[in-house]
């Protein structure tokens, strides 16, 4: 069989040899700019993540090495004190939990809310509804400051007039990651496939028995995971804080409601590293410590979550 | 292999010799001359007048001057090319296509003489009388009890649930094959049976007629054998209209046929679908009344 397809002629043979060989060669890796380039583009993106891998280590070194000495249960049930030994954070810990609580409370049911609007009811012709979409990934990008100065002007003072106490804090910090729970939470109702909306909605239920029976379970894990990502940056803003009335020395527990002076993890952070004391700058880089750590902690149940619910459609 | 996983083959190769012995043989074939004697259209109530129905998405035809009826007891097959506006005209029946904002439809839908898209008509109501199977098998992310008695609980039905959800199960084919795991998550299941239990959804809520947009287009010759069989059962008590690109499966299951074609506008942009021929399935296949109807049954466009 194979006789038959052996070149008959040795000038043919030598042709079809000569053809194999530029096939082979063809194959193998080409020396010439796109390999160069390839490598240069490559090396570019891997200085970029080290770099920013750099910046994180060098403050996570320098505080461990700093704070290393102060690392104990004292830091967290201790009092604000100007006397590093007893000094602690158990005042400003209790205001950064009750902060973040009444947070969760407003910006879950408002994002949630605005985002299931937008998915399910708003339609998306009409210039209003595109208007708001448009405003609200600006007002993501909004710098933590200026609704420092809007929670100010307007809860602390101003209409609202509710005076230096801490559920402003929380009202603050609920506008200013609200755009942040609004956009992962339209991410993940929007992965719901419409065939599951179809088929419910085919069923005879009603637009909102599909989304509270059908979408919104589907949604939930992603909705946490958005949730808790967003509250993880308001656990360390600390600027918004400052214009709103957190006190730098509070030796007492704070109460949400009452006129008695607040302040919270990361203000007091801030208010122990600006001290000229080595030993009260000592106990900053162990209050870093600290809330590293819970953010971290934030951080990993929010990728847990994601992993045990995520719904691959 | 799980015991699980091994009965199922075995049930998919009884299927599969069935098959074999029964559903095979071209089933269109054209009568040259004339055509045998044909019993006429049995006269039952009817369930459906389509009168005059255009569609339009964004103002531009989708299908136009669509009329025909549908009875009681039927099934009913709306064959042509795709884009021609067959689930289009079939999204009327329930008012589904209220879910895209640019549709509009002209037309009366008369469901029992009652016009559906009369102004006092509740889209929400027409869908519970109304039932519709889609293309692609879209069981929610649930458990299989879950998935029937979704529909009963929105609409809150009286009665035992596990009796209901038992029930459609069983109307649905598939109460033999998974009573065992109604707790499991229905995306365990195989294609086939994803497409039955949608099927079984929609019964539990008991609807007068059941829709299906290309039920069988996803799932293998084996699947489609038993959807069929559940269909001719279940025309017993309701009505069902079929879209369906597979003419062997309309001239298999259907009584009566729905042919569209594509007609192009002037500047040869927009595609509009009309119906060319109505009329019984049998008729339709064998001895087509419109040439462009032959021309697409036999194979020789589209």
């Amino acid at each position: 069989m194979s006789a038959d397809f052996e070149p008959k002629s040795g000038r043919v043979r030598f042709a079809a040899d000569g053809a194999r060989a530029a096939t082979l060669a063809s194959l193998h890796r080409q020396p010439g700019g796109e390999v160069l380039r390839n490598r240069i583009f490559a090396g570019l993106l891997v200085a970029a993540v080290s770099i920013a891998l750099l910046g994180l280590a060098l403050i996570l070194i320098d505080a461990l090495l700093e704070g290393r000495g102060r690392l104990s249960l004292d830091l967290i049930t201790g009092s604000t004190s100007s006397d590093a030994d007893k000094a602690g954070f158990q005042q400003s810990i209790l205001g950064t939990l009750y902060l973040i609580g009444f947070v969760i409370l407003m910006v879950v049911p408002l994002g949630v809310g605005a985002a299931i609007y937008l998915e399910e009811y708003a339609d998306k012709g009409r210039w209003w509804n595109r208007l708001i979409e448009v405003n609200i990934q600006n007002l993501a990008a909004v710098p933590a400051i200026i609704y420092g100065i809007l929670g100010l002007a307007f809860i602390v003072r101003g209409p609202l007039g509710l005076g230096f106490i801490l559920i402003t804090g929380s009202m603050t910090l609920a506008l200013l990651v609200l755009p942040t729970v609004i956009i992962a939470s339209r991410e993940v109702i929007r992965a719901v496939p419409p065939s599951i909306r179809e088929g419910a909605l085919a069923l005879g239920a009603t637009e909102w028995q599909t989304i509270r029976r059908q979408v919104l379970p589907a949604a939930v894990p992603g909705i946490l995971t958005g949730v808790i990502l967003a509250i993880s940056r308001a656990v360390g803003e600390a600027a918004p804080l400052l214009l709103l009335g957190a006190a730098t020395f509070v030796t007492f527990n704070p109460e949400p409601f009452a006129d008695t002076g607040w302040t919270a993890l990361p203000v007091q952070i801030f208010q122990y590293a600006a001290r000229p004391q080595e030993d009260i700058r000592e106990l900053a880089a162990a209050g870093i410590i600290l809330m590293l750590a819970v953010l971290l902690l934030m951080n990993s149940f929010a990728i847990w979550l994601r992993n045990r619910y995520e719904q691959r459609w | 292999m799980t015991d699980e996983a091994r009965q199922r083959e075995q049930l998919e190769r009884d299927a599969m010799a069935q098959a074999a012995q029964g559903r095979s043989g071209p089933a269109i074939r054209l009568e040259r001359d004339g055509g045998a004697e044909r019993a006429p259209r049995e006269v039952r109530e009817t369930v459906f007048e389509i009168d005059k129905v255009t569609v339009r998405y964004s103002g531009v035809q989708a299908v136009r001057d669509i009329e025909f009826s549908i009875q009681e007891n039927e099934i009913v097959a709306l064959i042509g090319p795709s884009g021609c506006g067959k689930s289009t005209l079939l999204r009327c029946l329930n008012r589904m296509n209220d879910l895209i904002s640019t549709a509009t439809v002209e037309g009366k839908v008369l469901y029992h003489g009652e016009d559906l898209y009369g102004p006092k008509v509740d889209p929400v109501q027409v869908r519970k009388l109304i039932g519709m199977v889609f293309q692609k098998p879209n069981p929610f992310p649930k458990s299989i009890y879950d998935n029937i008695a979704f529909g009963p609980r929105a609409l809150g039905m009286k009665g035992d649930m596990d009796e209901i959800v038992e029930r459609a199960l069983q109307r649905g084919a598939l109460w033999d094959e998974v009573k065992d795991r109604l707790g499991q998550n229905a995306f365990g299941m195989s294609g086939g049976q994803q497409q039955r239990l949608c099927i079984a959804r929609c019964l539990a809520i008991e609807p007068d007629v059941i829709l299906m947009d290309e039920p069988c287009s996803a799932l293998d010759p084996i699947s489609t054998g038993k959807i069929e069989d559940l269909m001719l059962e279940l025309k017993e008590n309701y009505s069902i209209v079929i879209v369906t690109h597979n003419m062997q499966q309309a001239a298999r299951v259907s009584d009566m046929t729905a042919f569209f074609t594509v007609e192009l506008d002037e500047d040869e942009k927009h595609r509009t679908g009309h119906v060319v021929e109505y009329d019984q399935t049998d008729k339709v296949f064998t001895n087509p009344s419109d040439p462009r109807t032959e021309a697409y049954v036999t194979g020789k466009v589209g």
